[in-house]
């Protein structure tokens, strides 16, 4: 199959996340979400027309907060949260971002938050109620651990599910129903797929 | 819990209790397999919570293992209602990713089959909502369009539901000879077919008493509960990213954005009858001043985004249809595809609208903020 003759990358440690240009005019609400809320800003990233903000996770519910609120910012919609799964990299494999809009500006900006596994990150339902179900499918698919979440429960997989399905390390398909059916043609099947690979 | 305790009579034979009434998964006006777990004291509905999942594929998991031309048909099968609009909005997002331009021509033709779309989106919508409430005409009306735009879609693509009609870059093929005459003269049919619709219904009394002040939500806490598209529109809440971003050729185009006063179910519908007309105005135009010249802009062979991440976001029927890819750049696949889905983020919604209503109005408000299960769950 054509999957199979893909070569087998090196497993990528992060997003690049490049830096905006040194001339480049960086958007009122960044540099006073920066003056008012110190720590808030590890990093600013300019790509392709959009501006991301790394926060800590310390500054998180601070940060959000001012951002919805600040008559410069005013980031009244929470388009979308989602992740973002890096294995390998040492400050956290989680990426958790926030794509915030404004109708007022109508200007856009993502909040990026690194996170461990296990590490706890408090949920932003508080700030807007539209985080609710979209923190659930982000707790749901990469298993991140939000804090102070109204109703922290799966909702597409189904409750008693085992793992986290959209992380790097969850097998592309499962054992099916030739498992439950027949466990040796299961075994047959899996030993000659891995016997294939080797090959 | 509160209310229904104020109702039992001290000393009295009988007793109140609240009823837990399951709806759906094979409920004919959840629109697909929703499940509505139902608290209710008489008929009145004092909360409810929303289960789903039935149809979930694991596309997000499915598109991190193809090529980035194979996840194209994936995105036909999410809103399976309105597959061009998917299309588009994830064509757009990777030739952002590869910073290509499109050419005027294929820009021209997304906004007509975009807005095509729409329509054919909206007359489901209306058909099975004025079904769910009760008016079956109109569903046999409604249908009898939506099959003259999926008989444009087979001319110019080959297929009526699930298009997989464009390609990174452009189009996979221009559209066919007289295509742009047989456009107009839907054009011509559908508007007076708005009108016959809007007499079955916007004056109806039946119509009115179902939607009239049911389900009312203000704008701000539209915006803060996260609708989106009509039923943020509903609200009052001027957003349209087809104004405030626009994408394909809307920039170009002449449209007004339909709002909403008071929030309620027949607002949603108002604002959405309007968007039909909108829709047309907008084909006309693009037809008429359709653009000579290719149809694909500088496509690499292999296709391999930099290293980097984008959001990008279309107006698809349902509300703001959004993708975030992230690309690693080693690999002929994306590292991580996110779709905002806008069924997902209406569907929020409906625990909030319906608390308070009875139990008929749990359909009236599931069909006005319009979802697609195929969306929702992915």
């Amino acid at each position: 199959m054509a999957e199979e003759h893909v070569p087998k990358a090196a497993v990528p440690t992060g997003p690049p996340d490049p830096p905006p240009a040194a001339d480049a005019a960086i958007p009122a609400f960044i540099t006073s979400l920066q003056a008012e809320v110190p720590g808030a800003v590890a990093r600013i990233s300019f790509y392709l027309g959009d501006w991301t903000v790394i926060v800590p996770v310390s500054h998180v519910l601070q940060a959000v907060t001012r951002l919805r609120d600040a008559p410069d910012a005013a980031f009244d919609l929470c388009s979308d949260v989602t992740a973002t799964d890096w294995p390998p990299r040492a400050e956290g494999r989680f990426d958790v971002i926030y794509c915030l809009y404004s109708t007022r500006h109508r200007h856009r900006v993502r909040v990026k938050v690194i996170v461990a596994e296990d590490q706890p990150i408090p949920s932003v339902t508080g700030v807007w109620p539209a985080a609710n179900w979209l923190e659930r499918e982000v707790f749901d698919m990469f298993g991140v651990n939000f804090t102070g979440h109204p109703d922290r429960r799966r909702i597409l997989m189904p409750d008693d599910w085992q793992g986290y399905p959209q992380r790097k390390d969850y097998p592309l398909e499962g054992p099916g129903e030739l498992l439950m059916e027949n466990p040796i043609d299961w075994l047959k099947l899996r030993q000659s797929r891995e016997q294939a690979d080797i090959e | 819990m509160e209310a229904v305790e104020a109702k039992t009579v001290r000393g009295a034979m009988f007793d109140t209790s609240e009823l837990v009434l399951n709806m759906g998964p094979q409920h004919p006006s959840t629109h697909g397999v929703l499940r509505v777990v139902l608290r209710l004291d008489g008929e009145t509905v004092v909360d409810a919570e929303v289960v789903m999942g039935y149809l979930h594929r694991g596309i997000e998991k499915l598109s991190e293992n193809r090529n980035w031309t194979q996840i194209i048909l994936l995105t036909d099968r999410m809103d399976y209602v309105a597959a061009a609009t998917s299309n588009v909005g994830y064509c757009e997002t990777v030739e952002k990713l590869l910073q290509i331009e499109v050419p005027r021509r294929a820009r021209y033709i997304r906004t007509i089959l975009c807005e095509l779309q729409r329509i054919a989106s909206h007359c489901l919508w209306l058909g099975t909502h004025a079904m769910d409430i009760g008016a079956m005409t109109v569903f046999l009306y409604a249908f009898r369009e939506r099959e003259l735009i999926l008989d444009l879609f087979e001319e110019f693509c080959g297929a009526r539901l699930t298009y997989n009609s464009m390609r990174i870059g452009g189009l996979p093929q221009d559209v066919p000879a007289g295509w742009d005459k047989k456009v107009l003269e839907f054009c011509n049919i559908m508007a007076e077919k708005i009108d016959e619709y809007e007499t079955l219904l916007t004056h109806n009394r039946i119509w009115l008493e179902r939607t009239k002040g049911i389900g009312i939500i203000s704008g701000a806490e539209a915006a803060a509960i996260g609708l989106c598209g009509p039923a943020l529109r509903g609200s009052g809440v001027a957003r349209d990213v087809r104004k405030d971003e626009p994408y394909a050729a809307y920039d170009e185009m002449e449209f007004d954005v339909p709002l909403g006063t008071a929030g309620d179910t027949y607002d949603r519908y108002l604002v959405r009858m309007e968007e039909f007309r909108q829709s047309l105005r907008m084909i006309r135009q693009a037809t008429e001043g359709l653009p000579e010249g290719p149809i694909v802009g500088k496509v690499p062979r292999l296709i391999k985004p930099a290293a980097g991440e984008t959001y990008h976001a279309i107006e698809s029927p349902k509300g703001e249809l959004g993708y975030f890819i992230v690309s690693d750049g080693k690999s002929t696949n994306p590292y991580r595809f996110r779709v905002r889905p806008p069924s997902f983020c209406n569907l929020q919604a409906l625990p909030r609208l319906v608390r308070g209503h009875l139990v008929a109005d749990v359909v009236a408000l599931i069909g006005s903020i319009d979802i697609v299960l195929g969306e929702v769950d992915r």
